[in-house]
């Protein structure tokens, strides 16, 4: 469960990027965000697990509250918390094993990080995770001579290595071609059912979106405005989502959004 | 109403972006031509350089082998001073160029301490610094290899540096948010990034310390180049002959080498 109140997040002086958020996500749930670039969704994904430090507010973790962690108790709750990029973000010259081991870094003692030996059931743990993905056999090959559809699927089995309680996949199909990006939403869909996970995705494209969660989030300038069943979004909910600019938000906050959401 | 021809006129330069260009160029060719004239050139001299060429290559030939045992020594002492000197300065300039990187360097005093030893490294030409350890050590193949690793800190330092502020940010962010320590973080996400410029650059500085290594006898710093001196002092030409042409093979030979071990790195 993880449960986010009052989240706010300033970069220097400016309009926060977060205002007042508040957003509760149950285990095994498959939650869509959705919203226009600049948004804050990539933000919100990156303050959960501090890539990003918030300004202000709370983020509990299965009651554990994440805000206020220190260094080392920040890194051991990083280490339940997975994360998928837009990008990949694999080490190119590794090898895929190695970089699916990188989930395990946060576990292992450093000499076996660096010998690259890694424990015998971590070895296994791997293994069978890319087999159920259908990476296993690329297990020796370096991570760039993957397509990206492989490429990404390395980056879900990483942060699964974790063993993690949550989930964050930030636009995690965006660099895919369509066939790869419908492949990488069933996966995850299938993961949230079979780990019992909560499953956070930012993502650009609302047919798949509606297509594969059950529950869509849609975000404007830094809030919540719309939470509900694929279903409930429909012309009106999508034009308050993605209606406007950015340029027109920040002149005249209040008057945009809410002409916005009245529309 | 179509425009005229004068509303459409175009040039490529607006009167003022001419008269400027005009300045600038004026103003080089007054520094050139004025620093032309500081130096002083004592003109028959020049003239005169063809016979003087003619006249040094027929006292260098046929060169004299008679020392070459003598001179094959030497030149692997050259090779080694170039050797142990790359290899304590590749060592030593990992951690500078940590430091020295603005994106892992710990704070703003290591950065700092960091680019000052890369720039005094640099500043200061290898037989400077050879007269310098010469003077500590004495004449000698010591004072070569510390000598030749100071200059090659700079240079290493700095290139290998650059190459841990090029790379790629999102695996380190990928890896930070798996919960890994910083020094993991370094050695999976930033190391295997900068290795293949590490190995280019550390050929590559092989290479120029083998040159380099080669004149570091005029000082008294060991080598090739002391045989060099000796010969030009007794006006021994058939002698400076060999030299040149054993220096001409090393330095064609570890060409060779550097090119074939950079095709192998990368």
């Amino acid at each position: 469960m993880l449960r986010i109140t009052h989240l706010i997040k300033r970069y220097g002086n400016g309009e926060p990027v977060l205002k007042d958020l508040n957003l509760e996500v149950p285990d095994e749930s498959l939650v869509s965000i959705i919203g226009a670039s600049g948004a804050g969704k990539s933000t919100l994904l990156r303050c959960i697990n501090r890539l990003v430090e918030p300004t202000s507010g709370s983020i509990e973790l299965n009651g554990q509250e994440l805000t206020t962690l220190k260094r080392d108790e920040l890194r051991k709750s990083r280490r339940r918390i997975g994360m998928i990029f837009q990008g990949f973000n694999l080490v190119d010259r590794l090898t895929v094993m190695e970089n699916v081991q990188c989930g395990r870094l946060g576990y292992i003692p450093y000499w076996r990080a660096a010998l690259r030996r890694y424990p015998a059931e971590d070895i296994e743990r791997a293994f069978h995770l890319m087999e159920r993905v259908g990476i296993a056999k690329y297990a020796n090959k370096r991570a760039d001579e993957l397509s990206g559809g492989e490429r990404q699927r390395v980056g879900v089995v990483r942060a699964l290595m974790q063993n993690p309680e949550i989930l964050l996949a930030d636009e995690p199909t965006a660099s895919l071609d369509p066939v790869s990006s419908r492949q990488i939403m069933e996966l995850l869909q299938n993961l949230a059912d079979e780990l019992k996970l909560p499953v956070l995705i930012n993502i650009h494209n609302v047919a798949e979106a509606k297509e594969f969660t059950r529950r869509i989030v849609g975000m404007r300038f830094g809030r919540l405005i719309f939470d509900g069943k694929p279903s409930d979004l429909d012309d009106d909910a999508m034009d308050a989502v993605y209606s406007g600019t950015p340029s027109d938000e920040r002149e005249d906050t209040g008057a945009a959004f809410t002409r916005a959401v009245t529309q | 109403m179509k425009p005229t021809v004068a509303d459409r006129a175009w040039s490529r330069y607006t009167s003022r972006q001419r008269w400027t260009r005009l300045a600038i160029t004026a103003t080089v060719v007054l520094a050139v031509s004025w620093s032309l004239s500081t130096i002083d050139i004592i003109w028959p001299w020049v003239w005169d350089a063809p016979a003087q060429i003619g006249d040094l290559f027929s006292r260098m030939v046929p060169p004299d082998f008679s020392s070459l045992d003598k001179i094959v020594w030497a030149l692997i002492e050259t090779l080694n001073i170039a050797t142990i000197a790359t290899f304590i300065a590749v060592v030593v300039s990992l951690p500078i160029a940590y430091i020295a990187a603005q994106n892992t360097t710990p704070n703003r005093a290591t950065l700092w301490l960091g680019r000052f030893i890369l720039v005094s490294s640099r500043s200061v030409n290898t037989l400077i610094w050879a007269l310098l350890f010469v003077a500590i050590f004495g004449p000698g193949v010591l004072a070569g290899i510390i000598a030749i690793m100071f200059r090659s800190l700079g240079f290493l330092g700095k290139l290998i540096g650059e190459a841990i502020e090029e790379i790629d940010q999102r695996p380190v962010e990928a890896l930070e948010a798996t919960g890994a320590s910083h020094a993991k973080v370094v050695l999976y996400a930033i190391v295997p990034q900068v290795i293949p410029t590490f190995f280019a650059v550390s050929v590559l500085r092989w290479d120029i310390n083998l040159r380099e290594s080669t004149v570091l006898g005029l000082v008294g710093a060991g080598g090739i180049g002391v045989i060099l001196q000796g010969a030009i002092n007794t006006l021994d030409w058939r002698t400076v002959a060999t030299v040149l042409i054993a220096i001409i093979v090393l330095v064609i030979a570890g060409e060779a080498i550097a090119a074939w071990l950079r095709k192998k790195a990368i």
